[in-house]
């Protein structure tokens, strides 16, 4: 909430005061609520990511749960920690800052523009694989959106866990779009449910990039926007299962979901169905044509007949 | 530490004081009382400058120990929840600094202690802050600008409910409305633990030009001594009273 005073420069450089380790900043890689994250070249030539901020408490907070999740049994989930200093900006002022892994990539929404509709699928499924491992840890995601996942080599990875919580505990940070308790579906307690709300919004984001609000009556909203795309028709019972409340982990989610996706890869009524209407169309043209033909030359018998 | 309870004052206006005492100074006086006073500014979704006189937002926040912010009604919902949990957060803060500079000597902070012992330190105030019961009294200005906003205000309210009934500590909420004719301010909602279904709450509006911003905040103050539930004010000047003795 209170505003950064001081802007970095790429080529500055910059040291922890306890660690003493030096950063020189080469880029900014974005914004965010409680601080600003550079790309950064350490000593040894290492590009990582800096987030350096004003709120000490809530860095401290994010830091912890960078630790204990950039790797949780052996999957890689957020970031990997790398360092945590106070950088003394001047004689009165010191910033906190931390320092992770850099992940190279694309956000997700540029990622999937001009892609076909089956990386929805596969996006999805790759996210509930992660959101499995984060809830059978204890964890739930908490603040999941578009804009804190990353494309790296197309698999999706989460570039911010600063509002991972421990489930039964209060979600501490949110984005009402995503947020279930916004859209009347349920409370704001950490439970692995609350992030499989937040995967359908990121579902339905894909189809209708431009976010909508929630009017006068949210839950009519989300169900004609949902019936509104065809891209999503066949996840339309899987999403409106979630919101109801029928899955309760993302294992059983992604199980649902694997099972369309896999179907839908050999499926084919619905091109069959397509080619039969082609052929139809075909043939009446051919029918035309030939009754064409058939009254010019009926026409000019007719007119010879007359002669 | 054990779990406490923390008392707040919510003020939602959206104009100047311009009757009765200094609302800075009884909100300096509620934070004396261990009450803290947050206030949120709410703008017309159309207006494009701050109205003048909502500077005082800032300052009774400020006296008060609370924190402030000024939002247009689309993103009140949000805020409202923020702000109720960042006080509670920055109280704690306050509570453990204090405790701190006891152990480690004046001017020590939680900023100042190195990394590994801040890593802890912020963890057992999350823990409070997670577990702690919360006291709310929402004090909502009624006056004539206020009227096309009240619909907004209530859906905030109900969200911030919903947020706050998520943690593992257990709320308590109040509703008061000012200006109100006869007892400058007007008990709507009594302690709840749940702001479910408030319909009607501002029904009955209040009209006249003047804000009495000073006089509401000391009557809310009363009402907050008033609540049977309270273990009286004169030696409860901690903001964190510690409870299950």
């Amino acid at each position: 909430m209170k505003k950064q005073d001081f802007k970095l420069f790429p080529g500055t450089y910059l040291q922890g005061k306890w660690n003493g380790h030096k950063y020189k900043v080469i880029q900014k890689l974005g914004a965010g609520a409680c601080g600003t994250v550079y790309l950064c070249q350490t000593f040894q030539g290492e590009k990582v990511a800096l987030k350096v901020g004003n709120d000490s408490s809530r860095m401290m907070l994010e830091v912890n749960m960078l630790k204990k999740f950039s790797k949780v049994q052996g999957v890689k989930l957020g970031p990997a920690f790398v360092d945590v200093d106070d950088w003394k900006a001047t004689s009165l002022k010191v910033f906190p800052f931390y320092v992770m892994e850099y992940i190279e990539g694309v956000p997700l929404s540029n990622f999937l523009r001009g892609k076909g509709k089956e990386w929805i699928g596969i996006c999805t499924i790759q996210l509930l694989t992660d959101l499995e491992h984060l809830h059978k840890a204890g964890f739930v995601f908490g603040d999941l959106k578009t804009d804190n996942l990353l494309m790296s080599n197309s698999q999706v990875r989460w570039i911010d866990v600063g509002g991972v919580t421990a489930i039964g505990r209060a979600i501490k940070e949110y984005t009402e779009f995503y947020d279930r308790g916004y859209w009347g579906f349920g409370s704001r307690k950490a439970e692995p449910s609350y992030d499989l709300f937040a995967v359908t919004m990121i579902m339905l984001e894909m189809v209708h990039p431009n976010k909508f609000e929630k009017g006068a009556h949210p839950r009519r909203t989300l169900a004609a926007k949902l019936a509104s795309s065809n891209d999503l028709k066949p996840y339309h019972s899987l999403i409106a299962g979630v919101w109801k409340g029928k899955f309760q982990s993302a294992s059983e989610m992604k199980q649902a979901l694997s099972y369309i996706v896999m179907k839908r890869a050999k499926g084919t009524p619905v091109s069959r169905k397509q080619m039969k209407a082609q052929k139809h169309s075909s043939e009446w043209g051919e029918l035309l044509a030939l009754s064409a033909v058939a009254g010019v030359f009926w026409g000019f018998s007719i007119f010879s007949f007359w002669i | 530490m054990k779990a406490g309870r923390l008392k707040q004052i919510l003020l939602l206006t959206d104009g100047c004081s311009n009757h009765g005492e200094d609302p800075i100074a009884v909100a300096a006086l509620a934070r004396n009382q261990g009450v803290t006073v947050n206030v949120i500014g709410v703008l017309d979704d159309r207006q494009n400058e701050k109205p003048q006189g909502l500077e005082e937002v800032e300052s009774i926040a400020e006296a008060g120990g609370g924190v402030s912010q000024i939002v247009y009604q689309k993103s009140l919902s949000q805020t409202v929840q923020m702000v109720t949990r960042q006080a509670m957060t920055q109280t704690i803060q306050g509570v453990v600094n204090k405790e701190l500079q006891e152990i480690l000597g004046e001017g020590k902070s939680i900023e100042e202690l190195p990394p590994a012992t801040r890593s802890e330190v912020v963890e057992v105030v999350e823990d409070l802050g997670e577990a702690c019961e919360l006291e709310v009294l929402v004090l909502v200005d009624t006056s004539a600008s206020m009227h096309h906003k009240l619909p907004t205000v209530k859906e905030a309210l109900y969200d911030l409910s919903l947020s706050l009934n998520a943690r593992t500590g257990s709320n308590q909420f109040s509703i008061y409305t000012f200006p109100d004719v006869k007892n400058t301010i007007r008990r709507v909602i009594k302690w709840t633990p749940e702001l479910g279904e408030i319909n009607g709450v501002f029904s009955k509006l209040s009209s006249g030009g003047y804000t009495p911003t000073g006089p509401a905040l000391k009557e809310a103050l009363y009402a907050f001594t008033e609540k049977p539930l309270f273990r009286g004010i004169q030696d409860g000047e901690d903001p964190y009273e510690e409870t299950g003795f």
